[in-house]
């Protein structure tokens, strides 16, 4: 099936189980936030599913393919910080990753395939909003504009699975609410599967179909760190398509069970 | 009151204060120059501004008699030369090692431990080893100067290569580039302000090293002068030409900090 599939997974550092038992199936439009403890392993998940880690055991299927063994073109990411290049300004960072795959050995497009890469760069940054920054350096951005970018970075080579790691953790709540809009504009608008890590219920709730929380169903109170945290709850959100959502009511579901 | 740390100079009385120690040495030159010139008329050792700028001419302006040549200009070009290639093969050496050891396991477990010892080797003690292997040339000055600063500046380049932070060498690969593209449009230009910036550090050692080796084989150069008027307590020469070298250097610096800032205008802005 297309979407991703992981299948009874495993990470194990020496000393201390991170993640055991970890099964989740999500179709190809899904949008999947998780949640959890902090030091539960949200973030060695979505490392994984980079392969920036590799599982102790078990697999993790994209569109029935295993992954690659290194990070690929395939998944897009977004960090909290530093996922932007402070040396190029705001269209050419966005530009980049045309120019990767379509110039192998200079890394660099000119002349017509340039102002094409350009063209496309510029309405990728029109749909983030960021159009009136195109030539500024990262730096003379807001944290806002920055994650925009990031954003706009990871989409342009129209990745299948995009993974956010607590993208919005550094913004302000006015701020946050806007990239919230952007990005359920930006998803619903392609074919591809989110997944992010976030520390704030509400904003997993509001944003996702999927909210899967991770954490220790075992505990040995000898040695907390024999067991793993593993997927505690996994709830599809409901949400009326035209949306006048409510989160509260889902969340007061996960607190019911 | 005002306390003394908030009280800030404008920009008119800031230079004078600059200008100050500048105008205090000269004085000071000028004074005991004269103290002693008062006692013995013939005093080489502090000559006046008169014999300082006759100097000047002789070396500078006026053909030497014996080869027909400007000394100033043939010893400046020399050491220039030695200084600009020993310097430049430093910093190609330095982009390599240093991008490579900073950024590929492989190269850093093969050659990080073998540079960290290599660079504890003072560079004077080889300068025997290099008059002997490649004879009193030009190349032995330019390996004197080329090992004086390249693991300085490798280990630099190498430091600030693993400072870049690795969510942006996960987000290149998520963008599909090679390792050889993250060299060339992540790596490299990130690097390349440190770069100027462990060249302008590397300068004084540079010249030490130039004039180094200058003074003890050499048939011109800034260094090789000052070495030979010695012998005749020629302080008139050497005076200038150690204020010559002076600028010369300080201009090196000065234009580096400018090169850099005009090609990299964003390593200035403050991240936020």
């Amino acid at each position: 099936m297309s979407g991703l599939v992981v299948r009874d997974l495993w990470m194990e550092y020496p000393g201390q189980m991170v993640l055991e038992r970890v099964n989740l199936t999500l179709g190809s439009g899904e949008f999947c936030a998780i949640v959890g403890p902090s030091g539960c392993g949200k973030t060695t998940f979505l490392r994984m599913l980079l392969s920036i880690e590799k599982p102790t055991r078990g697999d993790i299927l994209l569109d029935d393919q295993k992954l690659p063994p290194e990070p690929s073109a395939g998944r897009g990411v977004v960090f909290q910080r530093y996922s932007v290049f402070p040396h190029l300004r705001v269209v050419e960072n966005v530009m980049l990753g045309l120019e990767f795959s379509h110039a192998s050995l200079t890394g660099r497009l000119f002349g017509a395939a340039r102002r094409r890469a350009m063209a496309e760069a510029d309405r990728l940054l029109e749909a983030v909003g960021l159009h009136t920054a195109r030539d500024k350096f990262p730096a003379q951005l807001s944290g806002g504009m920055q994650q925009r970018l990031a954003l706009a970075q990871a989409l342009i080579l129209k990745p299948r699975l995009l993974l956010l790691d607590e993208p919005f953790g550094a913004l302000d709540p006015g701020t946050k609410s806007s990239m919230h809009r952007l990005l359920m504009s930006l998803w619903r608008e392609r074919d591809m599967a989110i997944v992010m890590v976030t520390h704030d219920l509400s904003e997993a709730f509001t944003l996702a179909t999927r909210v899967v929380a991770l954490d220790r169903v075992r505990i040995d109170p000898q040695s907390p760190e024999a067991f793993g945290a593993t997927v505690k709850f996994d709830i599809k959100v409901h949400r009326p398509v035209r949306s006048g959502e409510s989160p509260g009511d889902q969340q007061r579901a996960l607190t019911d069970r | 009151m005002t306390r003394l740390i908030n009280l800030r100079p404008a920009r008119g009385p800031s230079i004078l204060l600059g200008a100050l120690p500048f105008a205090a040495a000269v004085a000071a030159y000028a004074l005991f120059s004269a103290l002693r010139h008062s006692e013995n008329p013939s005093d080489k050792l502090l000559p006046g501004f008169s014999a300082l700028s006759d100097a000047v001419v002789r070396m500078g302006f006026t053909p030497d008699v014996r080869t027909g040549q400007y000394l100033l200009w043939v010893d400046s070009g020399a050491s220039l030369r030695r200084l600009g290639l020993g310097l430049l093969s430093a910093t190609l050496l330095a982009l390599g090692f240093g991008v490579g050891t900073g950024l590929i396991p492989l190269i850093r477990a093969g050659f990080a431990p073998f540079i960290a010892v290599l660079s504890m080797i003072p560079p004077m003690a080889v300068l025997p080893i290099l008059f002997i292997t490649f004879g009193l040339g030009e190349v032995s000055k330019l390996v004197l100067i080329t090992i004086g600063v390249a693991p300085f500046m490798i280990r630099d380049l190498s430091l600030r290569v693993a400072e870049i932070p690795p969510e942006q060498l996960i987000k290149a690969q998520t963008m599909g580039a090679s390792t050889w593209q993250i060299v060339l449009r992540v790596v490299l230009p990130q690097v390349l302000p440190r770069l100027i910036d462990s060249v302008r550090l590397s300068l004084g050692p540079a010249w030490l090293f130039l004039i180094s080796a200058e003074a003890i084989a050499a048939t011109d150069g800034l260094g090789f002068r000052i070495f030979l008027m010695r012998r005749y307590l020629a302080m008139d020469v050497i005076v200038p030409y150690v204020a010559w070298i002076t600028l010369l250097a300080f201009s090196m610096d000065w234009g580096l900090a400018r090169l850099s800032r005009a090609l990299f205008p964003w390593a200035g802005l403050a991240p936020r």
